[in-house]
């Protein structure tokens, strides 16, 4: 909101009727199949509620008929950006119900992959975020380093988009003699285009005035409404499972959190830019330590749960995504899986941050807010 | 809401955005200055044309095969198990009898049209009959097509 002297501002004294909008479920800008229905005085949002379900493919029901090794290639079908942390999610859990460990080489690969992905995912919301904006050359410059992630873990993983490659005590396959070189090139690669993104479009005049002040959520609201990740952490609240919590090997590592404090939606696409600087930094790492050899999983058994419930939760570029496994009798069925996603609670503050600002302003923070709808919906 | 300021902090700050903005879109402008003269920055692929020259990775998870040799045997015993590990149902593996009264595979109907190509089956093969191809320009007009029987020769073994 531009703050004008007064007097420069027109008063509105006509009484003005409310009305109502739909913005979706099929705009380009809600990312996904979401109606949301706003209630509008003039151009200010008044009230503004969230519909849900259109992509609803029922898949924690779909999870008690199968085996939790299907379940794994469900998963990624739950956040596509992210898919290979899904994986990573939900393979913990079933360790931990197995009771086995995971060597070392293994759990370099895990981390390894993920921050790729958490890359990849943080390039598709900075290209989102400057589309969605009106710049469309960053739309293609933010998916040009997001396909050189894809292309690493094609090679790694034989897939693109739905991994599917993380399974109990290891990985599916080793990773290829080519993929540290490989990593390495890319993270070169990164660190100069970086510079030029940030360039681009950090300090733009027109992303300046359209996201400072625009969409604030306050600390007390960000915890309330159970948001995590790079919103929580933009609205000041320190807390990153990766480092409060630690799973896999993420101790090991040297690595900051970046904590922004005002909250508003240029602080979410700052926290996310620095987020790949951090990623960026723990692959460094990983490249120098990497084991050459050395086992790259565990002792190969069937999936096989004993009566237990299990839980596990870790850090998606979304958020937290949290896994919770129900297993009744044992076998390889689960009873229930109940998957806790990042986006769902970003959704449910939407109302809390769009009040009183203009429709416009919508776009921008539901931008900011990064969600992926068919991980709402599942 | 940003509180209310007097004119001549709002005509400051307005002077100050008439420079600074303008500044910040010419620096965006030199980042698309430099793609647009730097040829090795060129990342597309003139694809129908260089279709001869694409090669997927190795471990690319395309359409379902079975490995065979050029007698058309294959090593499937009919046990079913990527039957089992399938999570949509893509595959029927239909077993038949020989002379000698041995279960052996009949036929290995494979479903394209359900398969998700997420690799389960593969990895459930205790055997190493079948793999995933290479292809990727695996769309079609017909789809009577996309239902297949993946081995040649029927009863073999």
């Amino acid at each position: 909101m531009s703050s004008l002297p007064p007097g420069f501002r027109i008063e509105r004294d006509t009484n003005t009727e409310e009305f109502f909008i739909n913005m979706g479920p099929q705009h380009p800008s809600t990312h996904g199949a979401l109606r949301l229905a706003l209630r509008m005085d003039g151009e200010t949002i008044v009230e503004l509620v969230p519909h849900f379900g259109y992509i609803h493919r029922g898949m924690e029901k779909q999870a008690e008929s199968m085996s939790y090794l299907q379940y794994i290639a469900l998963s990624d079908r739950q956040d596509y950006l992210t898919a290979i942390q899904n994986n990573l999610g939900v393979v913990i859990a079933l360790e931990k119900g197995m009771g086995i460990g995971v060597p070392e080489k293994a759990e370099y690969i895990r981390v390894m992959l993920s921050e790729l992905g958490r890359i990849a995912s943080h390039m598709v919301f900075f290209a989102c975020f400057g589309g969605d904006l009106g710049g469309q050359t960053c739309l293609l410059y933010g998916f040009k380093e997001r396909e050189m992630v894809h292309d690493i873990l094609e090679e790694v993983t034989g897939s693109r988009l739905t991994t599917n490659f993380f399974r109990p005590g290891g990985s599916r396959y080793d990773v290829p003699d080519t993929f540290i070189p490989r990593v390495k090139a890319f993270l070169d690669h990164m660190e100069d285009t970086m510079k030029d993104y940030e360039r681009f479009l950090s300090k733009n005049i027109v992303v300046l005035e359209r996201s400072r002040g625009i969409g604030v959520l306050s600390k007390e609201d960000a915890i309330a409404y159970g948001c995590s990740g790079p919103v929580l952490r933009a609205s000041g609240v320190n807390f990153d499972v990766r480092r409060n919590n630690p799973y896999s090997i993420y101790d090991q590592f040297d690595f900051e959190v970046p904590v922004t404090y005002n909250g508003d939606c240029y602080d979410r696409y700052t926290v996310r830019i620095a987020e790949i600087h951090e990623s960026m930094k723990i692959l460094r790492q990983c490249v120098e330590e990497f084991p050459k050899d050395g086992p790259w999983r565990a002792k190969e058994k069937p999936v096989r749960l004993p009566v237990g419930r299990y839980y596990s939760e870790i850090e998606t570029a979304k958020g937290l995504y949290a896994t919770y496994v129900v297993a009744a009798t044992t076998g390889d069925k689960p009873y229930r899986i109940h998957t806790r996603g990042p986006s769902f609670p970003h959704i449910a503050a939407l109302n809390k941050m769009v009040q009183g600002y203009k429709i416009s302003d919508l776009v921008t923070i539901l931008a900011t807010l990064d969600p992926v709808i068919p991980e709402i919906d599942r | 809401m940003a509180e209310k300021i007097s004119f001549f902090q709002y005509w400051n700050r307005y002077l100050k955005r008439c420079i600074t903005g303008p500044w910040s879109l010419l620096c965006g402008l030199s980042v698309t200055l430099k793609y647009f003269f730097n040829p090795k920055r060129i990342v597309t692929e003139q694809y129908p044309e260089n279709r001869k020259t694409l090669k997927m990775h190795e471990r690319y998870r395309g359409r379902l095969e079975m490995i065979e040799d050029a007698e058309g045997n294959n090593h499937c015993t009919a046990c079913g198990m990527c039957e089992r590990a399938c999570p949509n149902a893509s595959i029927n593996v239909l077993p038949t009898k020989n002379i000698a009264g041995k279960k052996v595979l009949g036929r290995y109907v494979y479903h394209f049209a359900s398969c998700t190509q997420c690799g389960l089956c593969v990895e459930a093969c205790p055997f190493g009959a079948i793999r995933m191809g290479q292809e990727f320009e695996v769309s079609t007009t017909d789809p009577s097509t996309l239902e297949m029987i993946l081995n040649k020769k029927e009863g073999q073994g």
